[in-house]
């Protein structure tokens, strides 16, 4: 260091730490050439009419314009946002909920620790197939709570049009609960026990210093559950594929299977692409502001 | 070393390569793995390896649906096997015109397939430019209705002989507590039993002008319209099937606990799996019973270009054998379709099949709607009709504007 400031000029900023940036040369390639560069080609071919194989033949917005006068894919949408809502703040509220009760020096915290988190453990298609024969009216919980006595009871989900989504829900909340608890108990563990002594000698009840005190500390473990539980969101695939492959009729559908069912079933590359580009966009326009904000005022800040 | 054991040795080191030429393993993908599929197919693989060479099966679970998408890209992707099924028709055709595809030519001009294949139709759907790309192994006809004989005895009710009738026995069958249309969740069983009501209903010639010409006049048109209000039947009727697999749904029909279901000729492999007869244990309308015509799409067998020249030749074999009477008759008996050679005996056939064959012979026959449209039209179709059959509030107008909107836009 010292040899550059008595030099002449100012040293050339690209030669130094030649080392660290020469290592980085194949992440770097990979990012640019295995996300960027397949993004640009996906983005790029949704503008051709590409069948069964990738041709360049432009037909400009016509894809965009299908697609977005399919039904099958506005449902899509409209479930995405009901599952993503919903989805959001059941896992994040119920996951606390459990950390806070797992953090009150209870007697066999690793026994339940590793209760709640084993379904997480699970793959979301083993996840879907029991859900599916638990809300089977003829197997699942319909059928049990009727041969218990009370015969006019009715509960299937995954077969009714209207509340299909929610069976759904259900089981990605069972599964994903389970993690979200253990990063907010790792956050609450994290806490300084000195708060909580002093909370108490200034006689604050419990809720309280959790509401006002101990969540806004843990803003970083919450940003990176929400992230956690925002990109397994939008990805959601194989636990509709499990559970009701998309059924009754396109009630259940979401994004990623009308992608891959026009990418291969269909043989419309041109469309799935389409449509892989609006995800893609949905999810930029939600991590964008949320990146520069983070990242781009913390820098600003240092 | 004398001179005798020499020569003895360079002849073995000659025969071996040739020996070798002639037997080669050859990896087949399909997607026949029900039970009554599974058991034809085996009468290939018989057949195939009796000529010396081995057939490695590749039977991918799930519908053509599944199947397809893992096909195309083992093609694609350069790993191809020596010989995969598709629906003859579209399916390939862009695989054929990127050239992965090998040209079958040869073969078929030695063997006078143009002679031999009835209807011509089929080898048709083989031929893109002038060259034949696939085999065709069997003829599949979408046009029957099947029904359970057992169901209707227990509602106290005749079995029908068509549609309206079938239609006016649901009331009965549901008071018995039976499910009359059994239609299983996947999408292409209601887009499916869809273009069997529009043959049965509106006829041949409205068929043709809708899913050949793409006139999507005569898709809105009044003919159409009749098809839809016997689409909202059909959807009333098979309220609580509650099943996903189309075997589950033909299973249901077996077992009495459905009436009825609008399924394609494969579904007979499953009644005689289960050991049921033609005639006493179920009954098959073909056309429904209203018009007697049936479709003639099937599976084909086509054959990825491969560098490996055993196994290139070996690929002829393969395709003589599918084709040869003895497979045909074997295979088609197990699988319920039928043989794809007119001048094959199938006097093992049974009530159904000959029913199926007898209307063949009267030519009383249309293309399949893989055939004539893009695998891109079908999905949408699919999506369309299996909204429509879990949806009660879609309106048979609504759904019919958009099916004319498909039509319209298809290619």
């Amino acid at each position: 260091m010292a040899g550059y400031t008595r030099g002449s000029g100012r040293p050339n900023q690209w030669l130094r730490n030649l080392n660290a940036k020469f290592a980085s040369v194949p992440m770097i390639l990979t990012a640019v050439v295995i996300f960027l560069g397949g993004t640009v080609w996906t983005v790029v071919y949704s503008f051709t009419n590409s069948k069964l194989l990738p041709r360049l033949s432009f037909v400009g917005l016509d894809q965009y314009e299908r697609l977005w006068a399919a039904p099958r894919w506005l449902m899509s949408v409209q479930n995405l946002v009901i599952y993503g809502f919903f989805s959001l703040v059941f896992s994040l509220v119920i996951g606390f909920l459990l950390a806070a009760l797992m953090d009150q020096k209870i007697r066999f915290e690793n026994t339940f620790r590793t209760i709640m988190l084993y379904p997480f453990a699970l793959s979301f298609i083993v996840t879907g197939l029991v859900w599916q024969w638990l809300l089977n009216p003829e197997f699942g919980i319909q059928s049990v709570v009727r041969s218990l006595g009370w015969t006019s009871f009715a509960f299937d989900p995954l077969y009714n049009s209207n509340i299909v989504i929610y069976g759904i829900l259900i089981a990605a909340l069972w599964q994903g609960t389970g993690l979200v608890m253990c990063l907010m108990l790792a956050g609450l563990r994290g806490i300084d026990e000195d708060i909580w002594k002093a909370t108490r000698v200034d006689g604050i009840p419990m809720w309280k210093t959790y509401l006002l005190v101990i969540i806004p500390m843990m803003r970083g473990v919450f940003i990176t559950t929400l992230v956690i539980i925002a990109s397994g969101i939008v990805k959601v695939y194989d636990l509709v594929v499990a559970q009701t492959s998309g059924g009754p009729g396109i009630a259940s559908e979401v994004p990623a299977k009308y992608v891959y069912d026009y990418m291969f079933q269909a043989q419309n590359l041109g469309q799935g692409f389409a449509a892989s580009t609006m995800m893609l966009v949905t999810v930029a326009i939600i991590i964008v502001p949320w990146a520069y904000l983070e990242f781009g005022g913390g820098r600003k800040r240092a | 070393m004398n001179l005798r054991s020499f020569a003895a040795a360079l002849a073995v080191t000659v025969a071996l390569p040739l020996g070798a030429a002639s037997a080669a393993d050859l990896e087949v993908t399909h997607w026949w793995t029900s039970g009554g599929e599974a058991a034809a197919v085996a009468e290939l693989a018989k057949a195939f390896d009796a000529t010396g060479n081995h057939w490695v099966d590749g039977a991918i679970a799930g519908a053509g649906s599944t199947a397809r998408p893992i096909m195309v890209s083992r093609i694609t992707g350069g790993d191809p096997m020596a010989a995969t099924q598709f629906n003859h028709g579209r399916q390939a055709e862009e695989l054929v015109q990127a050239g992965l595809m090998r040209d079958l030519t040869d073969i078929a001009t030695k063997e006078n397939w143009k002679d031999i294949i009835k209807p011509a139709s089929l080898l048709d759907s083989c031929t893109i430019d002038g060259k034949i790309y696939c085999a065709p192994v069997n003829i599949h006809s979408w046009q029957w209705l099947w029904l359970s004989n057992a169901a209707f005895k227990q509602a106290g009710v005749d079995v029908p002989k068509n549609w309206d009738e079938f239609v006016a026995a649901a009331p009965a069958l549901e008071k018995a507590g039976i499910v009359p249309l059994a239609v299983g969740g996947q999408a292409w069983q209601a887009a499916g039993a869809f273009d069997v009501l529009m043959v049965a209903i509106a006829g041949k010639d409205t068929f043709q002008k809708v899913f050949g010409d793409k006139d999507e006049e005569v898709a809105a048109g009044p003919e159409i319209a009749k098809v839809f209000k016997a689409a909202d039947d059909a959807r009333r009727m098979s309220k609580g099937t509650n099943v996903q697999d189309w075997n589950q749904a033909t299973n249901m029909v077996i077992t009495g606990k459905a009436g009825g279901q609008i399924m394609g000729d494969w579904a007979q492999g499953e009644f005689q799996l289960a050991g049921q007869k033609a005639g006493t244990d179920y009954t098959c309308l073909p056309g429904l019973g209203v018009n007697e015509v049936i479709s003639t799409g099937g599976d084909a067998f086509y054959f990825p270009l491969l560098k490996d020249e055993e196994k290139s030749k070996a690929q002829e074999v393969l395709a003589s054998t599918l084709l040869n009477p003895a497979t045909q008759v074997a295979f088609n008996l197990k699988k319920g379709s039928l043989p794809v050679r007119g001048d094959v005996d199938l006097a093992a056939a049974n009530d159904c099949m000959k029913k199926g064959l007898d209307i063949l012979a009267k030519g009383n026959v249309i293309q399949g709607t893989d055939q004539l449209l893009s695998a891109d039209s079908q999905k949408q179709k699919e999506d369309l009709f299996s909204e429509f059959f879990a949806n009660a509030s879609m309106t048979p107008e609504d759904a019919q504007k958009r099916f004319a909107d498909i039509i319209a836009s298809a290619e």
